[in-house]
């Protein structure tokens, strides 16, 4: 029978452009002290790590799940590697999730990480492939098409990329772990700044940014011993699909309708506009917010931009989509899908500080990754399931 | 310790190490018949049996109903562009000089949408619809390459619809 599980701690690093203080194990180790420190817990009361990153040839170090272990405590138990490029946060956790609900283990660190530092996205996404013109040019060069469909084809005035741009660094400025600290942001600021692959301005993409998160989930057994308040796990779901076939809709991809499908069924959800109080969704380009918003239900097809446009997705709206500031004020790769789910177990739990959602008591912790082939959504809740 | 046994410190924090890896692509047995096809100048897709969709450039199993490819097709050189994105961002490795336009690309007669360059007009006029050929390189310069269209270039033939093409994007 299906055990219960619990996010009991979480901890992330101070993300930024750069942490030159830190190796990539002192990056990973300072998240996954926070977690324990939050759980009350040490290394040594811990069953199995679950590690999750973007594919390795960003930072070039091959399967670093194995020299990090060391700085996990994690020598001589059981350590999980996660692949679903960016994706892979969320997919890590619902791995670490599942090693709790079937039983098999009790007490589990989840940790998702990246060194953009380190690395060059922007060149290790642009590769000139075999027998084919030069036309990759970055994560931006690849999702600006379906950005142009999906604004041609609703109707929605421009002015919509620069509201969600400048809503999440706004939102940022509540998170002390987020990257991009932009006080004096506008929305003229984001109007104004260059178009780097058009229609995708400069203000209305992600940074590059150094960061892990971790989160500590455990049985129902130890959440409860543990007298501390904790995120139950209402549901998890994860689809993919091929990146080409006849057809294919790649703004709303099918994989992350059925996804969220699957998801709301596990969680007894029927009403997901309704039912679920705060969602922090993986939008890497200020156009994903609408476009998710109408993949995964929470809002009613060609409705995503009217409900940024009524401000329902800013906190204190109806519906406050990424209060932490989500992707597009810090984007650790691999840590990005990590840093959505524990946000949304924050918010559950009340402990998500200045940007808590007042009375949160389910939460949509939701990534994407690859040519949005891959999806990844758990729900969290403040009472058991 | 004397000076003389003391260890030089040096405040290291980060080290370059490049690496590279030389690789040799093997198009295998179908991508290979339509670049034989790129260097003569032709575009040639293939029909899947089962669905009758068909794929430029072809694959050896429809990606739909996972059975063997079909017959050949030769495609015309004319389409029609979906959706596109503008280059401006200037990034390391990179091959053409901003702005430039890739474009999705339906072929007439093809279900799925080739990624190709556009030439031929100014960025600014390019548009989701608008009618565009294949502007092929020199004989003498056609290669086994999808590179053997230079871009493609607008015909000038009336948009289609947006209705017609959202289903290609």
């Amino acid at each position: 029978m299906k055990q219960r599980c619990a996010v009991l701690g979480i901890g992330q690093t101070h993300h930024a452009a750069k942490r030159g203080d830190l190796s990539m194990s002192g990056l990973v180790r300072e998240a996954a002290l926070r977690a324990l420190e939050d759980a009350g817990m040490t290394f040594d009361e811990i069953d199995a790590v679950v590690m999750g990153k973007a594919p390795d040839f960003f930072e070039g170090v091959m399967t670093p799940e194995l020299y990090l272990a060391d700085a996990l405590g994690a020598a001589g138990k059981p350590v999980f590697r996660v692949h679903t490029a960016g994706s892979v946060g969320g997919s890590t956790a619902i791995y670490a999730a599942h090693l709790i609900t079937s039983g098999i283990h009790k007490r589990v660190l989840t940790i998702a990480w990246e060194k953009q530092s380190e690395s060059n996205a922007m060149w290790a996404l642009s590769p000139k492939y075999p027998f084919s013109p030069p036309t990759t040019a970055g994560a931006g060069g690849y999702f600006a098409p379906f950005v142009r469909a999906y604004i041609e084809f609703t109707g929605a005035p421009e002015h919509i990329g620069w509201q969600v741009a400048y809503k999440d660094r706004i939102h940022a400025l509540k998170n002390p772990y987020a990257h991009l600290q932009m006080p004096d942001i506008t929305i003229d600021m984001v109007k104004n700044s260059p178009v780097l692959w058009d229609p995708i301005r400069y203000l209305e993409t992600c940074p590059s940014s150094d960061g892990a998160g971790a989160m500590i989930l455990v049985s129902e057994d130890v959440a409860e011993a543990s007298g501390k308040k904790v995120a139950w796990v209402h549901g998890t779901a994860n689809r993919t699909e091929a990146i080409l076939y006849p057809r294919r809709n790649q703004v709303l991809p099918r994989a992350g309708s059925d996804c969220a499908k699957a998801l709301y069924k596990e969680a007894g959800i029927t009403d997901p506009k309704r039912e679920i109080d705060t969602a922090e969704i993986y939008v890497p380009f200020a156009w994903f917010e609408p476009m998710w918003l109408e993949n995964i239900g929470l809002a009613d097809a060609n409705d995503g931009w009217k409900m940024v446009d009524a401000g329902d997705t800013m906190l204190g709206g109806r519906q406050p989509i990424n209060p932490s500031g989500g992707v597009l004020s810090s984007n650790p790769i691999g840590a990005s899908g990590m840093l959505r789910f524990l946000e949304a177990a924050h918010q559950v739990r009340g402990t998500a500080g200045e940007h808590q959602v007042e009375g949160a008591k389910k939460a949509l912790g939701h990534a994407y990754g690859g040519g949005s082939q891959y999806f990844a959504m758990w729900i969290v809740g403040a009472e058991k399931p | 310790m004397s000076e003389a046994t003391k260890p030089v410190v040096k405040d290291v924090t980060t080290m370059a190490a490049p690496v590279s890896l030389k690789f040799r692509a093997r198009a295998g047995k179908d991508l290979s018949r339509f670049l034989r096809g790129m260097k003569e100048r032709r575009i040639v897709g293939r029909v899947c049996p089962s669905c009758n969709y068909v794929y430029v450039p072809p694959r050896g199993a429809c990606p739909t109903c996972g059975c063997p490819m079909g017959d050949e097709r030769v495609l015309p050189e004319t389409g029609t562009i979906t959706t596109f994105c503008i280059v401006n961002i200037p990034f390391e490795g990179q091959k053409l000089k901003p702005p430039y336009v890739c474009a999705s690309v339906l072929l007439d007669g093809a279900d799925v949408a080739l990624f190709h360059l556009v030439g031929g007009c100014d960025v600014n006029d390019v548009r989701m619809g608008m009618r565009v050929r294949a502007e092929w390189v020199d004989e003498a310069d056609a290669e086994l390459s999808l590179e053997t269209i230079r871009y493609f270039v607008p015909t000038g033939e009336p948009d289609r619809p947006l209705a017609q093409i959202r289903e290609h994007i």
